[in-house]
Order: structure tokens, then C-alpha cells, then sequence
């Protein structure tokens, strides 16, 4: 009977190998945390300017399509429920509400880790290879603070920016369902919508964007430094950057909303 | 300069240094060859500490790097400038951006005296066109040249060379291995050059190191070396036609 003890074993190294990656990517979270101090410096400045460039310009046209159909979606799949019991005005705090406080957030945290996050990862693997970071770390440049830090800066402002975004779309494409397909004007739906939805709602939702920015620039960064075997170990960073960043905007969601309503 | 005291490094389940000691002094071009795979690119890599022995310890200027703060390696890697097998530019910046970043990040320069420091580097290696292209628009010999570039704007002490003149052709190769014999001569710089080019090792070097699976086969001057009784050693010699009868003619001085 060695098996059971030989995967035992595995297991364990496994969890192992789990904490020192989580360890070395919060490390690496905290460092460049501390290094945003530098981020209005010359050499700083541009790049970070520029990362919230692309994340914007990357995202932007993905980001328009599925908020308005996440807002269409919900607004159709609660009206036709409500609508049972001649309810329809409420699909505009039903919209709202789960625009704002999850679905905005969500959604663009998803969006955002598929396009950009997985280019990050990408790049530094990318780098990694190549023998970039090797030169950097040669040249006593902090890969954390050249690299990390301004792509860490720019999702933690751009997530909430988009997320507002999102949800404004969302809640007009309800809206658009509300009035064509449901009979709600839209004058009514606004209403109902400001009724209910409170500034807290905002807050934590705002809030999310701000965490999710954070894990998925630090998953990916993270991803992209633990790459290895060339070109296939770039394939493989990008896809795991983007799979654990789903898991845990999926994760903290959940625990953030359990948070602050439960 | 650089001492490596019985160092050994297992990478992959292969033992790629096996125990190796050796000695580049200050001033010297230490030359470093050996088939693929034999380990020269890892015996660079533990000189600034971007691979850790498994075993033994390595002293750079008279100071054990093994276990230095961070502080303190950066010191170290301030006397380092290498130059990577694979260039290593940056790839979102132009070749001007490229060679200035050590001196933006370092020194609190001008932007113009910055200018003016890397046009000089440029010029020495015969890249003064290309300052404002991508290293992607770049060949290969031209990307190592501007790696180069980058690797002695700083003016370091030590200058690690890996396969410096590997892509390159005939006329630019020489041109490499005279700026690495110049800057030893005028400025004392130390230099470890790993290369598969025996002619240039054989102009350049004072030392001349063979590793062959994990173990040191030959250290030993120019002369000497292309007389060494080591078969390992013979075959590469003779690969690129280089016997012991003619008495081989550098064209360089090294002294
Ligand atoms: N990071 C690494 N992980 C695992 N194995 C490695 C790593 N780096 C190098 N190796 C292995 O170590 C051995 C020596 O590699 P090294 O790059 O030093 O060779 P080299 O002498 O520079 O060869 P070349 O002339 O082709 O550049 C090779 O077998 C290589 O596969
Ligand atoms: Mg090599």
C-alpha cells in the first residue's frame, strides 16, 4: 500500500507549494503598495499613464456590449417573473440594485482579467524568458516597482471607473427591455431605480472594483513571474492568470457582499 | 576578482556544475568555452546571483555574495555590466530608451548629458542610426550590440559578456572583440567573455576556461591552451581547425 501514502505526500506538497505562491504573490502586493509612494516620479509616471490607457482602450468596446446585455438580461429575466404579479416597475431597483452592488463590479472584473489581465501575464512571462527580468534585476531596477506597481495603480483606478461604466450601461440597456418589452416607461423605471438603490450599494460595489483590481493585476503579474519553459510556460501563465483571477473575483464577491448585507 | 570556491549547481535533475573552482583576476579577459549546454550561460548567471549554488560559495571582490541584504547586492551588481545571450532589451522602448534606462533610474543626469552619454555608446558600436527603432526591428548581432551598449553605460568594473559576437558577421565580430581588448587596456576593466568563437577567445583572452559535463577541463593562457593534452579540449580545437604546430596569430595585442 505505498499509493495512498505516495499521494498523501503530493497532496501535501501541493498545499505547500499553494501557501509559498500565495505568500510570494502577497509579498509582492505589499511591495508595490509601498512603492506607489514613487508613482508621480518622471519614470513612473508615463508608464502608469499608459497602462491605464490600454486597460481603457482594451476593455472599453468588450465592456459596452456585455453591460448592456448583463442589464437587458436581468431586467427581462426579473420582469417576466414580477410581471406574474403585475410587479413590473420594481425590475428597475431589481436592475438597479444588482447592477450596482454585484453584477457591475463582477462583470467587469471578469472582462477585465480575460483582456488585460491575461496580456499581463503574457508580457512578463514574455519577459521572463527572454531574460528581461534577469537584465532588470542586473541593472538593480525593482521589477515590483518598474513593473508591477504602475499596472497595479492604473486597475485600481480604471476597475471602479469602468465599473461605473458598467453600470450605468446596464441599467439603461434594463431600461431599454423595461420600456419595449414590459410596458414599463422609462420615466418609472428611473424612479424606481433611484428609489431603492442606496449610496451604500454604490460604496461597496466601488469597493469590489478596487479589491478585484488588485487580485487580478496581482495574479497576473504573479503568473507571469513564475513563468518558466519558454514560449509553452507563456501559455500556460496566461491561462492560469485568467482562471484564478475568475476564482477568486468569484470567491471575494461573494464574501464581500456577505460582509456588508448578511 | 571573482572567485567561485567548489561550486555546484544541480538544474533539472542534472548536475550542470560539478563542484568547480576558479579564479578570474582583476584586469583579466577570462574567457569561457564549452559546448551547448555545458553550463557557461549558469556559471555567469551565479556571478551577480541570479542562480544560487546548491553547494560552495562565490566571493566578488574579495566579498562572499551568498548572503547579501539587498542593499548590498545591489553594491555587488553596480560593479556588474552583462550583457545577455538573448540581449534582454526592453521591448516596448527604443533602442535610445534601452540604454538610457540604467542612467534615468541611477543618476539624477540631464536628459540631455544622458543623450550625449548614450550617442557615444551608440556610435562606438556602430548602431548611430538606429536610437530611435524597437529592438523588433532589429537582427539579432544588432540587438546584442545594443545589449551591449546598455551593459557599459554604467562604466562598471566587470563586464560579463554571454556570447557577445554569436550572430554577428566577421567584421563587426572583430570590431566587439577589439572594444573588449580597448576597455581592458584603457579603463582596467575585467572582463568574462563566454563564447563558441575559438579564434576570438584565443585573440581576446588572458585565460581560457573549457567546461565539459560539469567539470573544469582546461584553465589556462592562450598559448597553453591550444597545446592542452585534453581530448575534450583537442576536438574543440580541431573542430574549428586550430592546431598546435602554427603558432596561432592573434592580430591583437592584449598587453
Ligand atoms: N533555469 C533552468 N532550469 C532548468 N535547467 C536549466 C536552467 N538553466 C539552464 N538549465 C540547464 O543547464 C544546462 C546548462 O545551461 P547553460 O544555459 O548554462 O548552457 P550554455 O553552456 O550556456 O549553452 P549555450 O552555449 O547553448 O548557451 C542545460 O542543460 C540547461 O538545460
Ligand atoms: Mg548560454
Amino acid at each position: 500500500m505505498r499509493y495512498p501514502a505516495h499521494s498523501v505526500r503530493r497532496f501535501g506538497n501541493q498545499v505547500l507549494q499553494l501557501m509559498h505562491d500565495t505568500g510570494h504573490a502577497l509579498f509582492m502586493l505589499l511591495e508595490s503598495i509601498w512603492f506607489i509612494r514613487y508613482v508621480f516620479t518622471k519614470r513612473s509616471r508615463a508608464e502608469t499613464a499608459l497602462q491605464m490607457f490600454t486597460t481603457g482602450i482594451k476593455s472599453l468596446a468588450v465592456i459596452t456590449v456585455v453591460a448592456l446585455f448583463t442589464g437587458m438580461i436581468l431586467a427581462l429575466q426579473t420582469g417576466l417573473e414580477l410581471r406574474r404579479y403585475g410587479q413590473e416597475v420594481y425590475i428597475g431597483s431589481a436592475v438597479a440594485v444588482s447592477m450596482i452592488r454585484e453584477m457591475g463590479p463582477f462583470m467587469t472584473g471578469l472582462i477585465i482579467a480575460a483582456s488585460v489581465g491575461s496580456a499581463i501575464a503574457a508580457q512578463i512571462g514574455t519577459m521572463v524568458v527572454s531574460e528581461e527580468i534577469s537584465a532588470l534585476e542586473v541593472m538593480s531596477i525593482n521589477p515590483n516597482r518598474f513593473l508591477v506597481m504602475p499596472r497595479l495603480v492604473a486597475l485600481v483606478v480604471m476597475m471602479p471607473i469602468l465599473t461605473v461604466y458598467t453600470n450605468i450601461l446596464g441599467i439603461m440597456g434594463g431600461g431599454l427591455v423595461g420600456a419595449t418589452q414590459l410596458g414599463v416607461s422609462l420615466q418609472a423605471y428611473m424612479d424606481n431605480a433611484t428609489q431603492f438603490a442606496t449610496n451604500k450599494d454604490l460604496y461597496v460595489g466601488l469597493f469590489k472594483a478596487i479589491i478585484f483590481g488588485a487580485v487580478i493585476t496581482t495574479v497576473s503579474c504573479h503568473q507571469g513571474f513564475m513563468t518558466s519553459e519558454g514560449a509553452v510556460g507563456v501559455g500556460k501563465a496566461t491561462r492560469r492568470s485568467v482562471i484564478i483571477s475568475f476564482l477568486i473575483i468569484l470567491v471575494l464577491g461573494y464574501m464581500i457582499t456577505r460582509l456588508f448585507y448578511v | 576578482m571573482i572567485r567561485f570556491e567548489n561550486i555546484t549547481k544541480v538544474l533539472g535533475g542534472k548536475t550542470v556544475l560539478d563542484n568547480i573552482s576558479f579564479e578570474v583576476n582583476e584586469g583579466e579577459t577570462f574567457v569561457i568555452v564549452g559546448l551547448s549546454g555545458a553550463g557557461k550561460s549558469v556559471t555567469l548567471k551565479h556571478m551577480i546571483r541570479l542562480m544560487l549554488p546548491d553547494n560552495g560559495s562565490i566571493v566578488v571582490d574579495g566579498e562572499a555574495i551568498d548572503n547579501l541584504g539587498r542593499s548590498a547586492l545591489e553594491a555587488v551588481r553596480s560593479k556588474f555590466g552583462v550583457l545577455f545571450q538573448s540581449a534582454a532589451l526592453l521591448q516596448w522602448m527604443s533602442v535610445h530608451d534601452n540604454v538610457a534606462l540604467p542612467l534615468r533610474e541611477h543618476t539624477k543626469m540631464a536628459e540631455e548629458e544622458i543623450g550625449r552619454l548614450v550617442a557615444e555608446k551608440l556610435h562606438l558600436l556602430n548602431l548611430s542610426d538606429a536610437g530611435d527603432k524597437f529592438p523588433a526591428d532589429l537582427s539579432g548581432g544588432m540587438q546584442k550590440r545594443v545589449g551591449l551598449a546598455r551593459a557599459i553605460i554604467m562604466n562598471p568594473k566587470i563586464v560579463l559578456y554571454d556570447e557577445p559576437t554569436s550572430g554577428l558577421d566577421p567584421v563587426t565580430s572583430r570590431r566587439i572583440d577589439n572594444l573588449i581588448v580597448d576597455m581592458r587596456k584603457e579603463l582596467g576593466i575585467t572582463s568574462v567573455v563566454v563564447t563558441h568563437d575559438l579564434h576570438s577567445a584565443l585573440s581576446i583572452g588572458s585565460r581560457i576556461m573549457m567546461l565539459h559535463d560539469g567539470q573544469i577541463v582546461e584553465n589556462a593562457p592562450p598559448e597553453e591552451f591550444i597545446c592542452s593534452k585534453d581530448k575534450t579540449v583537442q576536438s574543440f580545437l580541431e573542430s574549428q581547425y586550430i592546431t598546435k604546430k602554427g603558432k596561432w596569430e592573434t592580430g591583437l595585442s592584449h598587453e
